[in-house]
């Protein structure tokens, strides 16, 4: 019962870098739906430059997180501050599922639907808005699910280089060799992947009906 | 400018070819289609039928000669204005499955920019003239029949008032006795419309039904482009074969 004592007795702490962890993950994962989003449907118009997209998105994906970090340190302006520097990191590793995942939904679309449209006068922009991202918008919310899981799960090693979370925790533990303060910061961050994995997974099935229909 | 000219026919093909990937679909296609004027184009699957259709709607443009609609070369019109005066009907109605029967038939209407009242006042006209029930405006295309979405996509194709219908196996999907009242139905509808109709089919029955000219075409070739009551008269010998392949007593299609 050490674990529950460590709890209430820091619970103030376990607030603060449960907010803190929430922001890590929720901003770097608005950033890379930012960048992410935009760029798989940039690859459905110009089919030229997918691979080099997807494979640059893939690449970055094998890095290993805590390599990352020590490679964004020297950038201006980002690695002033830790925080930065982590929600930079945890953005270009969810570019890859948000990309992909456009990517496929829009693919996925039924070309007679796509040619139906094309052929009732709608310019590629109507299509875009009105057709491919509604009829996409199931398989993207996948994308940004897997992203947001990945994101809270990496997040921890952002205590690493001083960027706060509940890693802090999980570090401060290792460190004391005290499973007690491990498990305050991994049993809030698994439960924090858990819920935003299953909201999300509310709102895709919400949104996979449209597709279903037809 | 809309695809309705003074005079002259509503579509030309001056001898149109077109080949994809260096493989020729289609080969010197010359025929017209006049206002108020029925053509359907009769041929097997590879034909070149529906790449005929898409010359006229510029979804693919001649690699040689001229596609003229309203008079006007299908490569000097602006595209969208040229689609939005063409409906288009395919087989199983084609339709968004994430727009309410309503919002598919308003579609071209509304981003065309007719106001509200406008647009729901044609929607209930069109239901009406199709034959269906006002109030499926608000259900989704997958709580619909075969028929009765097919029924929506004649609808949406009217929907702007376009002076040229192309359809391509419009009704193809449908069960044989819903496919029958289909085209009645629609033969009524287009003795009324005056608009000039393009209707492909595989179908000797159907295109008989619904033909002012039947163009039979092969291989990507028009083989005879000739009345309904001609066709059925002629002696060529592809023109036979379809009327034996339609006849006899196991004239199931």
């Amino acid at each position: 019962m050490d674990f529950w004592h460590f709890m209430i007795s820091n619970r103030q702490q376990v607030v603060e870098l449960t907010l803190e962890h929430i922001t890590l993950a929720g901003v770097s994962t608005l950033i890379a739906a930012a960048i992410g989003i935009p760029l798989g449907i940039v690859i459905t118009r110009i089919p030229k430059l997918s691979k080099l997209i997807l494979g640059g998105a893939n690449i970055i994906q094998t890095i290993p997180s805590l390599a990352l970090f020590g490679f964004l340190i020297p950038a201006p302006w980002i690695g002033d501050r830790a925080s930065r520097l982590a929600i930079l990191a945890l953005a270009l590793y969810g570019l890859l599922p948000l990309i992909r995942n456009t990517y496929a939904g829009i693919q996925g679309v039924d070309p007679a639907v796509v040619e139906a449209a094309r052929a009732m006068g709608l310019t590629d922009r109507q299509l875009l808005w009105q057709v491919e991202l509604p009829l996409a918008s199931g398989v993207i919310v996948a994308g940004v699910r897997i992203a947001t899981v990945l994101s809270i799960g990496l997040a921890t090693i952002a205590a690493a280089i001083g960027a706060g979370g509940l890693g802090e925790f999980i570090f401060r533990g290792l460190a004391m060799v005290n499973n007690d303060v491990i498990l305050a910061g991994a049993v809030p961050a698994a439960l924090l992947a858990l819920a935003a994995d299953f909201l999300l997974g509310v709102l895709e099935r919400r949104l996979n009906v449209l597709r279903v229909k037809s | 400018m809309t695809p309705h000219p003074s005079a002259g026919p509503a579509i030309e093909f001056d001898h149109v070819s077109f080949s994809l990937n260096g493989r020729p679909l289609l080969r010197d296609l010359t025929l017209s289609v006049d206002h108020g004027e029925t053509l359907v184009l009769l041929g097997r699957s590879g034909s070149g039928k529906t790449t005929t259709l898409k010359l006229i709607n510029g979804l693919r443009l001649p690699t040689q000669g001229t596609v003229r609609v309203g008079g006007q070369a299908t490569t000097e019109w602006d595209l969208i204005r040229l689609r939005r005066g063409i409906g288009y009907v395919i087989q199983d109605g084609g339709l968004f499955p994430h727009f309410t029967v309503e919002r598919n038939i308003a579609l071209v209407p509304t981003i065309e920019g007719w106001n509200h009242e406008r647009v729901q006042a044609r929607v209930r006209e069109l239901l009406t003239l199709v034959g269906l029930n006002v109030n499926l405006a608000s259900r989704y295309p997958s709580e619909l029949s075969g028929g009765q979405r097919q029924r929506v996509g004649v609808a949406r194709a009217l929907a702007a008032d376009p002076p040229i219908l192309i359809l391509d196996e419009a009704f193809g999907a449908l069960d044989p006795i819903t496919r029958s009242e289909m085209q009645k139905e629609f033969r009524a509808l287009q003795q009324r419309m005056q608009k000039a109709v393009i209707f492909v089919t595989h179908d000797l029955r159907e295109a008989l039904l619904l033909a002012d000219r039947i163009a039979l075409m092969e291989d990507g070739r028009l083989i005879v482009n000739l009345t309904a009551a001609e066709f059925t008269k002629s002696e060529h010998p592809l023109v036979r074969a379809y009327m034996e392949a339609f006849s006899g007593p196991t004239n199931s299609r």
